[in-house]
Formats: structure tokens, C-alpha cells, sequence
């Protein structure tokens, strides 16, 4: 697994104990700044509030780092199209058909600030915040509009299910393939075509064994009168502390700096 | 001594080595299993036992030690690892979970294709497999997922034996079965044996399903070989077994305390069908002697 999101990073610091729904407020307010800011001014700000929310999670750097690697070729992509395509009146280097403008460049930078900026701003929520956590303030969120019919316990009862469920499917994944292994199944060599068709002995028992829990479960639920629309209690009940609202303090500053930053530069 | 077919030298094996989880699960194991030996490996759960199964066909590699198969390292030759797992065939278990063919027939033949083997030799083998654990071949064209639990187990073990393993290893084949199906699985193991002189390693925790059939026993505890004796004797130390989590039959610890109240009963009786028969053999003795 080399992709962070949904990674958590178990550590005692400060943004860790923070109430979910207080750190699902500030990355999408993080995320609100990126896009309305677009001045090299406004991104060092964000780069600097952005670098000290990650000193205060305790967690290595290096972890936040790990998401970007699956997002390398997004990136190459957007800068090199940004180089080679924005319109500019500065031309820098022009050969053939290639122009390359230093608006180009500098658009470049700015697009790759704010894809950096945003993968590993919101690594830091997923990283300091268990999923079981993450999905009780989203159903908090879309509590408003159970009004209109939006089923917000049981899309986050669905999504920690899904989460449970996937070291569990991991480890059936390796059993399921040695067992194959032992009867000579090889998954590593071939070209795509075989290598497509040797998943099917692994998919197959995969997939059996995946609605069979799905099955069992929901009997279990059922068996314990499982309703998910009314009248459910929570064991670990979202309360608002001191520290929250000192981050929501942090928030409102950062907010009201980004909207002066955008005015008056 | 036999000819000995799979030897494990001084193995040490460690699941996450260096992360601060890492658990050591084999020890030191040091066995031989003879060219035709029917074995039995016994240990509760989380003893390591699977997982030096696991080392027996390649499928995990050692941390130092070595498994040698009729004298060759099975980690020598990468290229040879194939021919490895089709020589010790491997049964995990609740190996029914492996089926995913349209027909029985189809499934068993997994393995003997992966080999290469031309299409009339596959079918051979298929055929011999399937009779190998007492299924017809009408039960071969059917779907395996409308077999019983029972017989889609012996489907799946046919599966492995379709490769013609010289040695194979059997993980908990009845667990989960009933009554029945456990008997008819085991005796089918016990005739495979018979018929075709194969090297068998069981793997269990009951010591009800072991007794009846092997002819020595391994105990493994903490990742380590405690025990490897002929089953009268294993069984002669029931306290020790019972420290580890397991259990001599409860033949064998019936006639050890009939013993211990006066009975004159052989040493080592461990079958129900022996201890009833010296029980009923010392009752019409002594009868005899009360009569005088």
C-alpha cells in the first residue's frame, strides 16, 4: 500500500485529540484558501500555517510525503502542460512549435503548489484521525439533509463497514492466493492478457467469501434488531472541548488573513 | 530408517521482522519425515503450526535453516520452485474457499493444467483424483458450490492430489464437518495412504482424529518441536499435553486411569476400538476368576 489516504497514524498531539468535525472544518477551509488565493504571497502563508498544523500532529513528515508519491505523474502533467500552453507576453525560450512563457511557468508553479498543498494538507486529517472518527463527523455533516432524504447514518455506517472490512480482505487475499500457489498457479510472470486471467482463480473465491460475510453480517445485524434511522444512541458521544474551540480561534485568524491577503494583494 | 523425503534443519522463522510487532513463530525445528511416513503435527492454535507448513512447500522463506526435499535445499533454485510445491502438495485449510470453477471437474484440473501436462493425461488424473476421495464423475460435472460442505472439501483435496504430490500435507482437513463428514474424510486420507504409499503430514489440534490414523505424532508448542514419538508413547504424557492446551484421546486417558484402579491393561492403548477390547478381555478374566 504506498497510498496514505486512509492511513492512520496513531501519536498524542494535540490535533489528534481534536473533534473530527472540527478538523473536517479546517481542511475544507484549507482547501477553500488554496483555491481562492493565487498570489506567491497568499501560498508561502498557506505553506507556512500548513507546516506548523503538521509540526503540532507529532507525525514524521515523511508520512504526509508518501501520498504524493502516487500523484507524481499528475503532477509532471499539469506543470508541463501549464509550461507549454498558457498564452504570455514574456517569451523565455521559442523554438518550432514549442513557446515557453514565464507566465507559463510561473502558472506551473502555482498549480503545483496547490496540488502539493491540498494532497498533503488533507493527509493531515486522515493521518490524525481514525476512520471509526472521520466517518461520525461525516454523517454529522450530512445530518441536514436527512430532511431531503439523504440517508446520512447509513452512508457512514457503510463506509466504516467498508474500512473494517479491508485488512480482512487483505488477508484472505493472501491466503486465497497460496492456496492457489500450492496447486502451481503463478501470478507474478506473463504478459498482461495471462496475467489478467490468473487473477480469476484468486477473484472468484475472493468474491464468494466477500458476499458470504456481507451475508453473515447482515444476519448479525438483523439477530441484534440493527436499525440505522431512528433512535440510535452513540457509545462515544462528539462533545466540543476547550482545545476545539482554540482551533476554531486558529481557524477564523487563518480565514480572515487569507480574505485580507486576497484584498490587498 | 526410511528413505528421508523432507528434512527441516534448524529452522527460524519471524512474521514482520523488525517492526516493533514482529513475532517470532518458529523456533529452532528441527525434523525428518521418512519416504512414505503417515505423521501426524499437532499443536493448539497460534503453536506455529501452519505456519511450518507454510515452509514445507516454499510458501514462506526461513530466516535461517534450511528444508531440504530428498537432500536438496527447496530454496536452492528458484526456477525449481514449482516442481517443489507440485512435489509437496499443500490441503489449508477449509480449502473448500479455493473453489472457483464451473465444475468440480474443471477445478481439480487447476492444478495438473498449471503443470502443462497434455489434455488426456489432465483427464486421467482428474478421473484417478476425484475416485482418490470417493467422488463419481457425475459429481465431477456439477457445479462445486452444489456440493455438500463435506464433499466440496474432498473436491478441493482432489484438487491438490490431481498434481500426484509425492508428499502431502493436510491442515485441519475436518475441521468444521460433521460427524460424518469428518469420518468419511479421514478414512479417505487413511486409504490414499494405503493405496498409493504417499508421505502424509496431518495437521490437527484432535487428537480424537490423529490417534486413529498416524503412526507417530510431532507436538508443536511456542514454535518449537516438544514432542516426536510413536503415538502410545506422545499420549503416555497427557499432563504435559494438557499444560500446552491439548489432549491425549479420551481412550487413552480412560484406560490410564482403569489402570490406575486395578485394571491389567497393556501400556499405550490409545484407539476406543483397542481400549474396548482389552476392557471387555480383562472383565471376562476376572468374570472367570470370580466363577471359580
Amino acid at each position: 500500500m504506498n497510498v496514505t489516504i486512509g492511513q492512520y497514524y496513531p501519536a498524542d498531539s494535540f490535533v489528534h485529540q481534536l473533534d473530527p468535525r472540527v478538523k473536517l472544518l479546517g481542511v475544507t477551509l484549507f482547501i477553500a484558501a488554496l483555491f481562492t488565493v493565487n498570489s506567491f504571497a497568499g501560498y508561502a502563508f498557506i505553506a507556512v500555517c500548513m507546516g506548523l498544523a503538521i509540526y503540532a500532529t507529532k507525525v514524521p513528515p515523511i508520512f504526509m510525503l508518501r501520498g504524493l508519491r502516487a500523484l507524481i505523474f499528475i503532477l509532471i502533467f499539469t506543470s508541463a502542460l501549464n509550461i507549454f500552453f498558457t498564452a504570455g507576453n514574456t517569451v523565455l525560450v521559442s523554438f518550432w512549435v514549442i513557446t515557453i512563457t514565464l507566465e507559463g511557468i510561473l502558472n506551473a508553479i502555482r498549480m503545483v503548489s496547490r496540488l502539493t498543498m491540498l494532497i498533503v494538507g488533507s493527509s493531515v486529517l486522515t493521518l490524525t484521525t481514525t476512520p471509526i472518527k472521520l466517518t461520525d463527523a461525516i454523517e454529522y455533516v450530512l445530518g441536514p439533509f436527512k430532511r431531503i432524504g439523504v440517508p446520512a447514518h447509513e452512508i457512514a455506517m457503510m463506509m466504516s463497514i467498508a474500512l473494517r472490512f479491508i485488512p480482512t480482505l487483505l488477508e484472505e487475499i493472501d491466503r486465497i492466493m497460496k492456496a492457489q500457489m500450492a496447486r502451481g498457479a503463478d501470478f507474478d510472470t506473463g504478459g498482461l492478457i495471462k496475467k489478467a486471467k490468473s487473477l480469476v482463480p484468486l477473484l472468484v473465491p475472493l468474491f464468494i467469501s466477500a458476499f458470504r460475510r456481507a451475508d453473515e453480517l447482515a444476519v448479525a445485524m438483523e439477530a441484534r434488531c440493527y436499525r440505522g434511522d431512528i433512535n440510535r444512541t452513540k457509545m462515544k458521544v462528539m462533545r466540543l472541548e476547550r482545545r476545539d474551540f482554540k482551533a476554531l480561534w486558529v481557524m477564523l485568524v487563518f480565514s480572515a488573513a487569507i480574505v485580507l491577503l486576497k484584498i490587498y494583494i | 530408517m526410511l528413505h528421508t523425503k523432507l528434512e527441516i534443519n534448524n529452522l527460524v522463522f519471524t512474521y514482520n521482522k523488525g517492526a516493533s510487532f514482529e513475532k517470532k513463530a518458529l523456533d529452532n525445528v528441527n525434523l525428518k519425515i521418512g519416504a512414505g511416513e503417515f505423521m501426524g503435527l499437532i499443536g493448539c492454535t497460534g503453536s506455529g503450526k501452519s505456519t511450518l507448513i507454510q515452509q514445507f512447500n516454499a510458501l514462506l522463506k526461513p530466516e535461517s535453516g534450511n528444508v531440504l526435499l530428498d537432500g536438496t535445499d527447496i530454496h536452492a533454485d528458484k526456477s525449481r520452485l514449482k516442481e517443489v510445491r507440485r512435489k509437496v502438495g499443500l490441503v489449508f485449510q477449509y480449502p473448500e474457499q479455493q473453489l472457483f470453477e464451473e465444475t468440480v471437474a474443471k477445478d481439480v484440473a487447476f492444478g495438473p493444467k498449471n503443470l502443462g501436462l497434455p489434455a488426456e493425461e489432465i483427464e486421467e488424473r482428474v478421473k484417478w483424483a476425484l475416485d482418490m476421495v470417493g467422488l463419481t464423475p457425475e459429481m465431477g460435472e456439477q457445479s462445486p458450490f452444489d456440493l455438500s460442505g463435506g464433499q466440496k472439501r474432498r473436491a478441493a483435496i482432489a484438487g491438490v492430489l490431481a498434481m500426484k504430490p509425492e508428499v502431502l500435507v493436510l491442515d485441519e482437513p475436518a475441521a468444521g464437518l460433521d460427524p460424518v463428514g469428518r469420518d468419511e474424510i479421514l478414512m479417505k486420507i487413511r486409504e490414499m495412504h494405503k493405496r498409493t504409499g504417499i508421505t502424509i503430514i496431518l495437521v490437527s489440534h484432535s487428537m480424537e482424529d490423529v490417534a486413529r490414523l498416524v503412526e507417530r505424532i510431532a507436538v508443536i508448542n511456542g514454535g518449537r518441536i516438544v514432542m516426536d514419538d510413536i503415538p502410545a508413547a506422545v499420549f503416555s504424557r497427557a499432563p504435559e499435553l494438557e499444560q500446552m492446551g491439548l489432549s491425549a484421546p479420551q481412550a487413552a486417558l480412560l484406560a490410564q486411569e482403569l489402570q490406575k484402579r486395578g485394571f491389567r491393561l497393556r501400556d499405550g492403548l490409545y484407539t476406543v476400538e483397542d481400549v474396548v477390547a482389552a476392557v471387555a478381555q480383562e472383565l471376562s478374566v476376572n468374570k472367570g476368576l470370580n466363577h471359580k
